[in-house]
């Protein structure tokens, strides 16, 4: 009774807030919106029994890509009458993006329906076993069946980070950055001298 | 306690609901207890290394001085600006506040005695401590002032760098102790060090980790020396600039209740938790909330002791040490604390 209610309540709130995340005037909200929306799949992949996956979709979405999401739109400069003026514009692209989404969600549905995929363990002897976390299921069948797709996936994102810094690498010259390790290595000696001038005569430097 | 309740004739879903409220209130009153004790020893503890005396006059030894705080911030008004946002403006402390009380869910106080006792405890802790970021960056936006943006950029920049930092750290642990469940971990550190002292501290590869955790932990909480988000010398009072009263005070609150937690975190992962320091019978006699209760202080005190000698670093010291030291050295550990495990523990 409690995980219906729970699951009505979850996927409400979902949908509720990601229809927001498209209808609120300001991006801000937009972005606390589909915060909300993170939240509650999280609550539902826990209903699901899927507790890593809920508790990554929080820390990696919500605790990150939603927070550098709303870094930018914090600091965007917001002209609201040029927003709404390019909703017309953009609508058969974004209304295009939906269909193939929905189109995605039907074929998904009716594949499931008509026989479930087996995901599987290493050595093809079906589900899990019951009792496993989470955690160790996954562990097992991405370090053994899905192995290279896991590297690959792994060399993707090494390389789309390196791609990221090599774009927005910039040498400057004229700045003179702190080294640390020149501060830490230098010595009085050899930044003060003791000296005892005679009266009138000053210092040589 | 669902037992318990379910003893008094209740059946189980109303046991355990019961039994969840009663652990709720059983957890979240002492903490704010605590909280408010907390504050008090951190004056008492500013003052003495500064050769002051501290609160002294609310009651006896000035123990009762939050308490009067409290009271005064209760009554008085809550000033909202007329060019904030109102609604997010209100929400901001009451989210950093739920969320600083919500990680207790999953520490242990004893054996087995924890609220949550979930297989993903640490990944839990994770999860709420990157929440706990959007109070400081809401509130920042929603003031509609300079002074708390600046801070709620400062809050965002700076907590997902020590975060990822955290994460590493807490990964090496997650490998030694082969298990994310946070009592699990705690037991996987009985007479961990030379056989007899309980704690991962005393573990040569993962000592490191203790030490970059505890200043992440400063940071993750932005303490001083990381307290750029309220610099007084720089940005007023930071994000909470526009606040007062209540919501200024569940800001206060929270701030405090985030330090304990990462105490605790301290003490948990990496000094045994609710084990006695030393693996010996007799120590076992005293309740394992007693030694908890006892490594959090202590942990407290090293958090108002650097608060009162070390000063504020500078922004691009911040950055420069969460990316150029922990997180490479922290990696670094990662692969060291496998490969060493790889060799020994899992070379069947």
């Amino acid at each position: 009774m409690i995980h219906v209610i729970a699951f009505y309540l979850f996927a409400f709130v979902t949908l509720a807030s990601a229809v927001l995340v498209i209808m609120a005037r300001n991006p801000v909200h937009s972005v606390l919106w589909l915060i909300l929306a993170f939240f509650n799949a999280a609550g539902l992949m826990v209903l699901l029994g899927a507790e890593f996956i809920a508790m990554l979709l929080v820390i990696v979405y919500v605790g990150a890509v939603a927070v550098l999401f709303l870094f930018v739109v914090m600091m965007l400069d917001i002209d609201f009458a040029e927003l709404r003026a390019g909703f017309v514009r953009n609508a058969p692209l974004g209304l295009l993006i939906a269909v193939i989404l929905a189109i995605e969600l039907f074929v998904g549905v009716v594949a499931n329906s008509a026989g479930k995929a087996s995901l599987g363990t290493a050595d093809g002897s079906g589900a899990s076993p019951a009792g496993a976390s989470n955690i160790e299921a996954i562990g097992a069948l991405l370090y053994s069946r899905y192995l290279f797709l896991f590297e690959a996936a792994g060399i993707i994102l090494l390389v789309a980070m390196i791609g990221a810094i090599v774009l927005t690498h910039r040498q400057r010259s004229g700045v003179r950055p702190q080294n640390i390790a020149d501060q830490i290595a230098r010595r009085p000696g050899e930044a003060t001298i003791n000296t005892r001038p005679d009266v009138g005569q000053g210092v040589q430097l | 306690m669902t037992a318990f309740f379910q003893s008094l004739g209740m059946n189980h879903d109303w046991a355990w609901g019961v039994a969840t409220i009663a652990g709720i209130l059983l957890i979240a009153l002492p903490v704010m207890l605590a909280v408010a004790m907390a504050i008090y020893f951190d004056r008492k503890i500013w003052a003495a290394m500064a050769l002051r005396r501290g609160p002294n006059v609310v009651g006896p030894f000035g123990l009762l001085q939050s308490f009067a705080d409290g009271l005064k911030v209760f009554l008085q008004e809550t000033i909202i600006p007329s060019a904030s946002n109102k609604g997010l403006f209100l929400i901001a402390p009451i989210i950093t506040f739920t969320v600083a009380l919500m990680a207790w869910a999953v520490i242990p106080f004893n054996s087995g005695a924890v609220l949550a006792d979930i297989n993903v405890g640490l990944l839990y802790i994770l999860a709420i401590s990157s929440l706990g970021v959007y109070g400081v960056v809401i509130a920042g936006w929603s003031s509609n002032s300079k002074y708390p943006f600046f801070s709620a950029m400062r809050a965002s920049a700076q907590m997902i760098s020590y975060e990822v930092s955290i994460g590493f750290i807490l990964i090496c642990v997650v490998l030694w102790a082969g298990t994310f469940n946070l009592n699990d971990i705690v037991l996987a550190q009985k007479g961990h060090g030379l056989g007899f002292l309980n704690g991962f501290a005393f573990n040569l590869l993962l000592f490191p980790m203790w030490v970059m955790f505890l200043i992440s932990s400063m940071a993750e909480t932005a303490r001083a020396p990381f307290d750029l988000t309220e610099a007084e010398s720089e940005l007023v009072a930071g994000y909470q600039t526009e606040y007062s009263s209540m919501s200024f005070a569940l800001y206060w609150l929270g701030e405090y209740a985030n330090v304990l937690l990462m105490c605790a975190l301290n003490a948990t992962l990496f000094f045994g938790g609710w084990l006695p320091p030393v693996d010996w019978a007799p120590l076992y006699w005293i309740p394992g909330w007693i030694w908890l209760f006892a490594k959090i202080a202590f942990f407290f005190f090293v958090f108002s002791w650097v608060k009162a000698t070390v000063p504020r670093y500078r922004y691009d010291q911040l950055m420069r040490l969460g990316w150029k030291v922990f997180l490479p050295v922290s990696l670094g550990f990662v692969v060291l604390v496998s490969g060493y495990l790889m060799l020994t523990r899992y070379s069947a």
